[in-house]
Formats: structure tokens, C-alpha cells, sequence
């Protein structure tokens, strides 16, 4: 599944576990923020737990008594790594964990790069065609209007925005594909920033395709 | 044999839920027990390390994880270790399953899960923090109660059982296959925007079987 069209699909490409990196920060980033969709995801993890069931793998005993046997002898081993890292405390506590520490630096020290009347700052994350950055929009500017090729997700982490399809604030996942031309304003009390991901042209998928994708650059 | 379901006696009065979709062939025993049981057995784990407990989870667990890594696209052998990383999981995080947030089958489908992406697509996921100090709290935080649960994974399974062929076909693909919904259409023969629909429309029915109130 590499096509997301909608906040729907993000949700289930991350319950599924098929969203590239770059993607995993965004809605990852976005659950933090908002419950609603959280409860989505565990409802679609519920969905994976019940297809799993589902997954009834023709196993003779014999076979898996060998398995379990080697399972059991490892019960003891220590733990290869401990456990995941703890919360860091680097960085922006306004931010989402996922972005946060991707990030390591807070907000306010982060080196915009000037695009017109936009800041930009792209972090490295992206693979095959995407691109992940964090966007500023001036208060009560407008973005240049712009069409994409492919998806692009854009998650607010302070201030607004407004486009054709509503307004979207603090914790809201925006998603537009190619059909749309979309401009969004900020709201005019403060500056917008977002955290965006692009997801242009071809992306190969599927174990060969994947194995492509890094010398594929269009 | 170490592993046979014991269980089953215990709890003549619990209805046996077979939850299967494919053909389901595993000898004469109930292929699916409630999950409620899986539950206790993962607690016998976090409690008090139980052995016998953690081989019949294993049992039950370890081949629908070593299929779905082989879907996913792991040669067979490494699916067979992959497995075994994940059951070891299972062991060692034991204490971290809460029977009131979700079944033991969707704690270890996280798990597998979360393995497939590291170790056969090796790229790196975020994950969310739930210690997040930025983590924004629900509305109304009415926690589901045990047997709320257990009866709303039991209207699931059942609801996946009852799915037609057709949309439990998508769903399945949509799961555990690493293919784009395109693909998917193709190799059906149908159009993209039928094979979105039949994944919306299951999802939505099971939603519903999930959030209906007894």
C-alpha cells in the first residue's frame, strides 16, 4: 500500500506497518497530538490482531515443538538492547516525541532557509522521492498557491492555517494530492509552522523495487 | 504434550470461537480459543515467569507470526527466526500487555509488526510515545473495562469471520502484503476505486461490531 490519499490511509499504512520512514515521523508526530486518531490506529491494530488470528498457518506439531524447544532454551538469555530510549529531554518539549528527537534542537533554533515568504528547513529523512521539512508561514501570510506531484502530508505543530478545504490548527493532519491547488494562509495572530511530507513521482515498492529506490532519483 | 490447551476443560462454559478465514488446519483442536484465556496466560507470564503458560501462547501465536513474516515477504527460514525474536518479545515484555487496552492477539500483531519493518523492509519506524509529555489526553478518558474488552475482541473476531470473501480478501492483502492498493486492483481484475471501497466497507463493519454496545 503506497498510495495515501487521505488521513485514513496514513492511519492504516501506520497500523499496518508499511509507511516509508519519513511518513512514520509525521503520523506518528500527529498521534501524539491527536487522541481521536490514536484510537483510530488502536482500533485498526485490533483489525491486525483479528487477521492475524485469521492467519492460520498449516504447522504440524512436530514442527513447531523443534521451534518452542529453541524458544524455551533462550527464555534466560539477557536482552540483546535494553529497552527503547527513554523520552529526550533535547529539544522542543512543545514537540511531539517522534519529531522531537529526530529534530534535537528546540523550535526557536531552528535555521530557516528563506524560500520567498516561506522558512524552510528539510531534514534528511526522506528516501526514494520524499521529502520531509518543516515549513513557516508568516502570520496571515499566504503560501504560494501550488499544486504537487503525489501526496503531501502536512501535520500543524504551532499556529494555523486556512485552505479551500477548512482550517486546520495545532495537532491537524492535512492532506492534498495532485488534483488539489491548494494555497494556505496562516492565521493571522502567529507564525504557522508545520512539518510536511512529500511524496512525489515513483516509488517502487515491493522487496526488488525497494532495493531500487535509493539509486532511482528523478 | 507441553502444550496442549488444558484450558479448554477449564472453561467449558466459555463458547469456543473459531476464528479462521483460510482454511484452517490444525488437527482435531479448536483452532482459536477466546482470547480472554490468552489474556490470563500472558499474565501467568509477567507474573511468574510460567513456561508452560508462554508454550501455549507460543502454540497458538508462533505459526500465524511465522506466516505472516512469509507473507510480508521473509524467505521461510528467516520468517522461522524472525518468529522466535518476536515470541522471545512476547516473553520479556510480558509485563508490558494490558488486557484492558487491547487482546493479546493485537499486542503480538504490534510486535510482529513492528519487527517486519526493522527486519525485513530494515528501515526505521517512529513510534509513538504514550509517555510523551506532548502527548494530548482524550477528551473523556473512560478506560474499557475487562469484560468490555473481551466481549468487543469477541464481536471482532466474529465480525472478521462474517466478512464477505470478497472484502475479507482486500483486507487481508491490505495487511499483510507489500503491495499499493494499484497492484492489488490489478491482480483482482477490478477497478482502484472498488478495491478502496471494499477495504472501507470492511473496516467500517468491524468498527461497528467493535464499538457496539452489549
Amino acid at each position: 500500500m503506497a498510495e495515501y490519499r487521505d488521513l485514513q490511509d496514513l492511519l492504516f499504512g501506520y497500523a499496518a506497518g508499511e509507511l516509508p520512514p519519513a511518513l512514520s515521523i509525521l503520523v506518528a508526530s500527529h498521534l501524539t497530538l491527536a487522541p481521536e486518531s490514536r484510537q483510530e490506529v488502536e482500533r485498526l491494530e485490533a483489525v491486525g490482531g483479528a487477521m492475524l488470528e485469521g492467519l492460520d498457518a498449516v504447522t504440524s506439531p512436530m514442527d513447531m515443538s523443534a521451534s518452542l524447544a529453541a524458544v524455551l532454551d533462550r527464555l534466560d538469555d539477557p536482552e540483546p538492547d535494553a529497552a527503547p530510549p527513554a523520552t529526550s529531554d533535547r529539544g522542543d518539549p512543545a514537540l511531539p516525541q517522534p519529531l522531537r528527537q529526530r529534530l534535537g534542537m528546540k523550535l526557536s533554533e531552528i535555521p530557516w532557509r528563506r524560500v520567498g515568504p516561506l522558512g524552510e528547513y528539510r531534514l534528511d529523512d526522506a528516501e526514494g522521492n520524499e521529502t520531509i521539512r518543516l515549513l513557516r508561514i508568516p502570520a496571515g501570510r499566504a503560501m504560494p498557491a501550488h499544486t504537487h506531484v503525489g501526496t503531501e502530508a502536512t501535520l500543524v505543530l504551532r499556529g494555523g492555517f486556512s485552505d479551500a478545504s477548512g482550517h486546520y490548527g495545532r495537532g491537524d493532519l492535512a492532506v492534498v494530492d495532485e488534483a488539489t491547488n491548494h494555497q494556505p494562509v496562516a492565521d493571522p495572530d502567529e507564525d504557522c509552522i508545520c512539518l510536511a511530507v512529500s511524496t512525489g513521482h515513483v516509488r517502487l515498492t515491493g522487496a526488488l523495487g525497494r532495493m531500487l529506490n535509493p539509486f532511482i532519483k528523478f | 504434550m507441553l502444550y496442549q490447551p488444558a484450558v479448554a476443560a477449564e472453561n467449558a462454559s466459555v463458547p469456543v470461537v473459531l476464528l479462521s478465514m483460510g482454511n484452517v488446519t490444525q488437527g482435531k483442536r479448536p483452532s482459536g480459543r477466546p482470547d480472554p484465556q490468552f489474556a490470563d496466560l500472558m499474565d501467568a507470564v509477567a507474573r511468574s515467569q510460567d513456561r508452560d503458560a508462554f508454550s501455549r501462547l507460543f502454540a497458538h501465536f508462533g505459526p500465524r507470526v511465522r506466516a505472516y513474516l512469509i507473507r510480508a515477504g521473509a524467505p521461510v527460514q528467516t520468517a522461522e527466526e524472525l518468529m522466535q525474536e518476536v515470541m522471545l518479545t512476547v516473553w520479556r515484555r510480558a509485563a508490558l500487555f494490558d488486557r484492558r487496552k487491547a487482546a493479546v492477539s493485537t499486542w503480538i500483531f504490534t510486535i510482529a509488526r513492528n519487527k517486519r519493518v526493522d527486519s525485513i523492509r530494515r528501515e526505521s519506524r517512529a513510534e509513538l510515545d504514550p509517555n510523551d509529555p506532548a502527548l494530548v489526553p482524550p477528551a473523556d478518558e473512560t478506560a474499557d473495562t475487562l469484560v468490555e474488552r473481551a466481549q468487543a475482541t469477541k464481536r471482532l473476531n466474529a465480525a472478521v469471520k462474517d466478512l464477505p470473501e470478497e472484502q475479507l480478501e482486500v483486507l487481508r492483502r491490505s495487511y499483510f502484503d507489500e503491495e499499493s492498493h494499484s497492484t492489488i486492483a490489478a491482480d483482482l481484475g477490478l477497478p482502484l476505486g472498488t478495491v478502496k471501497s471494499r477495504l472501507r466497507l470492511a473496516l467500517n463493519r468491524l468498527r461497528a461490531a467493535m464499538e457496539e454496545k452489549a
